[in-house]
């Protein structure tokens, strides 16, 4: 088993007026291939920046310090922070997906649901595409008689050649912005249209040729959900990152939609890194579970381990305060704190029930306790 | 295909879109002052484009060779020409002051007024466009150095601002526009910045970044789409004010030249005859109220289908 990503020492700041805000405090994660990773935490515990720092999308004014994020591409591994901007264009949405929170505002909503998964097949699977029109183009021209139809058979089919060895050549990208003479391009968008019907498919929506004409906000919440993970599963990523991809969906439509990403990544063999807050769903979906806390990785472990044998105080605290029927709420004290200027030492200590002297003056260390569960903690 | 599959295919494909368009001519038909402002703005395109038949130059050395020249009446006797003349068979607005046509330059005028209303609102939006994108998008210093410049734009008084640049540059009509341009496009960047700002916090611009979108097709794509619409009624109420600012300017005598066909310059000829005499104050009422009418009903026009724009294109306000 190797890891698919591992990160190493990330360090992120971001640069406020107010001051510097310590977002990420030297994260180390990795990802095992074909797993899938809960991170759990509070809200503003850096989760959804440790995922944005992997695609690195940090919206300004972020800025990533110090680290390694490395990714086992096709090829070979690569450090992802290293790479020019056009280079992790090609890797977002293909290798490397995310799927967003609010379904209702990751979709745009001046677009058909069709026209948006296209945008994506047109992006990285152009070869394809026009590898599948030109044959329709053959298919086109043999049952074409003579004629007028065949001579622009024959014109779209040299394009379309063109298009193949070289899809940003010159004299393309000027025909491509002549009205009417561009009109040749409708081959591509209708393949695209069809691999997107073929998408929505497998996203178990019914009478997908139908959703596929429709605009986001005639979709409800789960469906546009599963519009937004067609999207991302779109290129077949080796990685999808979801950030609490069911949080705003009810519970039924929850379970459905935690069963077809279940599913999905059994066809599509991905890996997920499934950031959330809900340890009820960790426990149905993961393989393994990181614990953050104010910018730490407090504890890594494989998830029935977690579960039986939590050995942080803060993973302590929050499967306490998971609610239960008939029993008293528990919660832990306090709020995460302010990370411009965090508590020193273990940053969990002003809420740690367990807090020694050396807490407050001293990081601690991440110690493998037992295999493969990974703490950070003076307990231990 | 047959052609009526084909023709099935594209009525199907066309389906929403045609349903979009009733809607959106319902809507009209609901507000009468949309009507309105949508007729009025038709009659001016009409008198704009029949301009060589409702008003046929006239041959030098009445007219000039350039059909925007006002043309003088030559039989009225030299020392009588200063004064205007009541509307008659050969001058159905009557002449104003240097016995020039109203009529002609009214209806020839109509053309000035669109040209200058749209070259204006077409340069500022581009400009506009351009450069609030960039303030808005990239934002940090490149927006702070575009917001205070056009905050410096700002803080001159705009009409004071033309004048000062027409001066500068010389008099003439493509001076006035390249002016009002000049003057124009700080609040149409403004605008524009402020949507993109809006538009660019979207969980979709995100998802755009995330699915390997550029900068500029997140822009052109994504982003414009969703922040046009203000732009773009904004232009449309814009183009009455327009006329307005150039008819001012023409008032102070730093627009056309003199004897163009231009309805702030009928205006401004007629400054001298606004009060006549004592015993008929209002005797030369045709030379200012004419040109004023013309004025007053096109940026009214211009403004009730800037309104009328607002219910069809904004999106928030369209199913109300």
């Amino acid at each position: 088993m190797s890891n698919l990503v591992e990160i190493q020492g990330l360090v992120l700041r971001f640069y406020t007026y107010e001051g510097v805000v310590k977002a990420l405090e030297g994260v180390k994660l990795n990802l095992i291939d074909g797993e899938t990773l809960g991170v759990v935490g509070e809200t503003g515990c850096g989760k959804t920046m440790t995922a944005l720092s992997i695609l690195d999308l940090i919206p300004p004014p972020g800025k990533i310090e110090s680290g390694q994020i490395f990714f086992k591409g096709k090829e070979k591994t690569i450090d992802l922070l290293e790479q020019k901007e056009a280079f992790l264009r090609g890797i977002r949405g293909k290798d490397i997906s995310m799927i967003f929170q609010e379904p209702g505002s990751a979709l745009n909503p001046v677009y058909t649901v069709e026209e948006q998964i296209s945008e994506v097949f047109m992006l990285h699977r152009r070869e394809e595409l026009t590898v599948a029109a030109i044959e329709a183009i053959e298919r086109d021209a043999e049952s074409a008689r003579g004629g007028l139809r065949s001579f622009i058979y024959g014109i779209q089919r040299r394009i379309y050649r063109k298009m193949l060895k070289n899809p940003r050549s010159l004299s393309l990208r000027f025909l491509s912005r002549i009205p009417v003479v561009n009109r040749y391009k409708r081959r591509l968008r209708k393949e695209a249209k069809k691999e997107s019907i073929n998408i929505l498919r497998q996203m178990e929506i019914p009478d997908p040729e139908r959703v596929a004409d429709m605009y986001p906000h005639e979709l409800s919440g789960g469906m546009q959900q599963r519009v937004v993970i067609a999207m991302a599963l779109a290129c077949n990523p080796t990685l999808l990152i979801a950030d609490e991809p069911t949080t705003s969906l009810d519970v039924t439509v929850q379970a459905q939609i935690l069963d077809l990403i279940k599913k999905l990544k059994e066809t599509f063999k991905s890996s997920i890194i499934y950031i959330t807050h809900d340890l009820g769903v960790v426990a149905e979906t993961c393989d393994r579970v990181a614990v953050m806390y104010a910018g730490n990785v407090v504890e890594v472990a494989d998830v029935i381990e977690i579960f039986k044998n939590p050995l942080h105080p803060y993973t302590k605290g929050l499967i306490e305060s998971i609610p239960r029927p008939g029993k008293d709420f528990k919660s832990i004290k306090g709020t995460v704190p302010s990370l411009i200027n965090p508590p020193p030492g273990c940053r969990f200590n002003p809420r740690c029930p367990k807090a020694m002297e050396k807490c407050s003056n001293v990081k601690p260390e991440t110690i493998e306790v037992k295999k493969k569960h990974f703490v950070s903690c003076h307990l231990y | 295909m047959g052609v009526g599959s084909r023709l099935r295919e594209f009525r199907r494909s066309m389906g929403p879109t045609i349903r979009e368009l009733r809607f959106s001519i319902s809507r009209i038909k609901k507000s009468p002052l949309s009507i309105m402002g949508l007729a009025i703005i038709a009659f001016y395109a009409c008198l704009a484009l029949l301009a060589p038949v409702l008003a046929p130059p006239v041959p030098p050395p009445m007219g000039k060779d350039d059909p925007f020249m006002m043309w003088k009446d030559i039989n009225i006797p030299a020392r009588e020409r200063v004064i205007p003349h009541p509307p008659s068979s050969v001058h159905p607005f009557g002449t104003t002051e240097g016995s020039y046509d109203i009529f002609y330059g009214c209806i020839w005028g109509t053309i000035t007024a669109f040209r200058v209303g749209f070259l204006v609102v077409v340069g500022s939006l581009a400009i506009g466009l351009f450069i609030g994108s960039i303030a808005g998008y990239y934002g940090g210093i490149i927006d702070e150095i575009i917001m205070r410049f056009t905050d410096i734009i700002f803080a001159f008084p705009a009409l004071i601002l033309a004048m000062a640049l027409i001066v500068a540059l010389g008099r003439n009509l493509d001076n006035v526009m390249l002016a009002l341009v000049l003057v124009g496009w700080p609040g149409y960047t403004r605008v524009i910045r402020g949507e993109i700002l809006r538009v660019r916090s979207e969980d979709y611009v995100e998802a755009a970044k995330a699915v390997g979108c550029s900068d500029l097709r997140i822009i052109v794509k994504h982003v414009m789409p969703n922040s046009i619409y203000a732009i773009l009624i904004m232009a449309s109420l814009d183009i009455g004010a327009i006329v307005l600012y150039a008819a001012a300017l023409s008032f102070l005598g730093l627009g056309a030249p003199t004897g163009y066909s231009d309805w702030g310059q009928l205006i401004a000829m007629s400054r001298n005859y606004i009060y006549a005499n004592i015993s008929s104050p209002m005797k030369y009422w045709y030379v200012y109220t004419i040109p004023g009418i013309f004025i007053f009903t096109f940026v009214l026009g211009w403004n009730l289908l800037g309104d009328a724009f607002r219910d069809i294109l904004d999106p928030t306000m369209r199913r109300r």
